[in-house]
């Protein structure tokens, strides 16, 4: 069995964003980079499933700038054989479209029995990559999977919806899943599995090669939120903003 | 400007989430048609035509006999844009048609300026403006985000078919388990977010909300993470809360966690983030280490 992951590397979301020169995106520069969370969920479904199944090999594909090797070799110290660079220095730039065009370009010259994508990247958020992926390459697709067991060709997946409600689906491999949180518990590497990960293979292939198609949605502007909520910041002593909070519960409220 | 809006059945029951698809609507000044797989028995309380394909033939859950039967829908009325709630249904199926209709997908947008969709980034704490480069585009709007009038008409139906079979088999529905608690009817909440570090910090956040005399809740998460149950979860995915008083401790405020707990009367979030999303919706927010405000923050209301 051949699995192919897609993993993309984010900000911390809890960094303090910049807005770039262009005024298109945020600066890049200063950010402690992560694997985006839904991803990681996405590479411990494909160990486990590479782990269940004798035979299988696990590949990790990422595009971006070559700081991203950095969640290849994650992905690879966490149970990948093997890794794809996607080499572009301006992949923030890209929309969902041109992304899953050039992981479906690079896709369709291996045949992957079941891919796994996060559901959505932590910061562009569109939810359309794994889906639109699976499209390009003509498979079923299941997004959102809280669920995934495997057996003989059959793949039977929760799917979430919304207010606590799962639907459960089978589907026959070749398949493509989106992963949600909570998928699974997303193992950490252990020390000798990080040193094992340095001698993986991991290729590097120029983006002009993969790229074929043009973008569809154009960003024109990126900005700050206004802050319209208004509400009051308290900041400073621990014990004088407890006796702030408590007297406005008591002023706004009926609780105390 | 025409638009092809598409309505979603969960369960056997329409989703209100149609009327913000017609605000939505209504906010680009588009005349829309409106599209359901669905069940005559409950249908759009809208006026104008609704395109009904049978949910017991095809399943709430079928995405490709859905992208089939929008196609013909889109063929008959080549609409400029095709409109989703930024659900599970909506999410799964935009792609699919966007890619047949070689149409930009533009996805979870919040509001319009001048012709321009504003969509979040980074967990809200950034807005970008996009455009489609195409001339029909795919479009999901966030739930909760175009606020809908009061519904009133009947539509025209015309019913759909088609041949086309899916290749998933929908097995059925799960319920996540309730029991237990009812956060939907607590007055007073106090819910930990990933901001607690650590499984026994959720101690510190059952207390306070002992000592208020109200319930604990979690952002999901906490919840993934088995630190608090399910059915403590708040969200769009969790439960939805409306109580007096909501104190959100290390939760940064991502849409599908404020969706559960908008309707809180007052909301108080304490976070070391000051520009953490949460603030937009906060009452008050504290700017403090939850570990060192909570205790402190319990402890004087146990004295009162
Ligand atoms: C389809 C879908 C459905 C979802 N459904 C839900 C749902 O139902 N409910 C839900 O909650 N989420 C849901 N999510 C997840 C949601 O997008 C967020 O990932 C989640 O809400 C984040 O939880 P959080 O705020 O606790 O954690 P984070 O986003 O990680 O935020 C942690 C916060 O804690 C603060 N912090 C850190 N340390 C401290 C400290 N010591 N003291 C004070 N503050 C601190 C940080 O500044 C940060 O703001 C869903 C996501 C998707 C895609």
């Amino acid at each position: 069995m051949k699995i192919l992951v897609c993993i993309k590397q984010v900000p911390d979301m809890e960094s303090k964003f910049r807005i770039n020169g262009a005024g298109t995106w945020y600066d890049e520069s200063d950010l402690a980079w992560r694997i985006n969370e839904y991803d990681e969920y996405a590479v411990e479904q494909g160990v486990r499933l590479k782990e269940q199944v004798a035979d299988a090999e696990l590949v990790v594909l990422s595009i971006g700038p070559d700081r991203v090797k950095e969640v290849i070799k994650k992905a690879l110290a966490m149970g990948g054989d093997r890794g794809v660079h996607v080499k572009d220095d301006a992949a923030f730039a890209k929309d969902s479209f041109e992304i899953a065009s050039i992981v479906a370009e690079y896709a369709q010259k291996e045949s992957f029995d079941v891919i796994f994508t996060g559901m959505q990247s932590q910061d562009r958020a569109s939810a359309q990559v794994g889906v639109y992926l699976a499209e390009m390459l003509g498979l079923p697709s299941v997004s959102t999977i809280v669920d995934f067991s495997y057996a003989d060709g059959t793949v039977t997946a929760s799917r979430e919806l919304e207010g606590g409600l799962k639907a459960v689906v089978k589907v026959a491999t070749p398949a493509l899943f989106t992963c949600q949180l909570g998928l699974n518990t997303p193992r950490y590497p252990t020390l000798p599995n990080i040193m094992k990960a340095k001698k993986k293979e991991l290729l590097t292939v120029e983006v002009a090669e993969l790229l074929k198609v043009d973008e569809r949605v154009e960003t024109s502007r990126v900005y700050f939120p206004e802050r319209k909520g208004g509400g009051l910041v308290l900041e400073g002593d621990v014990g004088e903003m407890a006796d702030r909070l408590i007297a406005l519960l008591k002023e706004k409220t009926t609780v105390l | 400007m025409k638009t092809l809006l598409v309505g979603e059945y969960r369960k056997g029951q329409l989703r209100d989430s149609c009327y913000e698809l017609i605000a939505f609507a209504e906010k680009l000044g588009a005349d829309s048609t409106l599209f359901l797989v669905g069940s005559p028995t409950d249908l759009p309380r809208t006026d104008g035509t609704l395109y009904l394909a049978d949910v017991a033939k095809y399943g709430e859950f079928n995405p490709e006999a859905h992208k089939q039967l929008l196609l013909d829908v889109v063929a008959r009325e080549q609409p400029d844009a095709v409109v989703f709630s930024h659900s599970s249904y909506g999410w799964d199926l935009a792609p699919r048609l966007a890619l047949a209709l070689k149409a930009a997908q533009i996805s979870e947008v919040v509001d319009v300026v001048d012709g321009s969709f504003v969509v979040p980034s980074c967990n809200s704490k950034l807005r970008r403006e996009v455009k489609a480069k195409t001339a029909v585009s795919v479009i999901t709007v966030q739930v909760g985000a175009f606020n809908p009038g009061e519904p009133s008409g009947t539509p025209t139906v015309v019913a759909l078919d088609t041949d086309a079979v899916g290749s998933l088999e929908f097995v059925g529905y799960e319920t996540a388990e309730k029991g237990g608690v009812d956060l939907t009817k607590a007055e007073i909440i106090v819910s930990a977010g990933r901001g607690i570090g650590k499984k026994d910090n959720v101690e510190l956040i059952a207390r306070l909300a002992e000592a208020l005399g109200g319930e604990y809740a979690a952002s999901r998460p906490v919840v993934d993470a088995e630190w608090v149950e399910h059915n403590r979860q708040v969200g769009s995915t969790g439960q939805s809360v409306s109580p007096k008083l909501y104190l959100a401790c290390g939760i940064s405020g991502a849409v599908q966690h404020l969706a559960g707990m908008k309707r809180s009367e007052y909301v108080v979030a304490i976070n070391t983030d000051r520009d953490a999303p949460i603030g937009e919706v906060a009452d008050v927010l504290v700017v403090a280490d939850l570990l060192q405000f909570v205790p402190v923050l319990t402890e004087k209301i146990k004295a009162l």
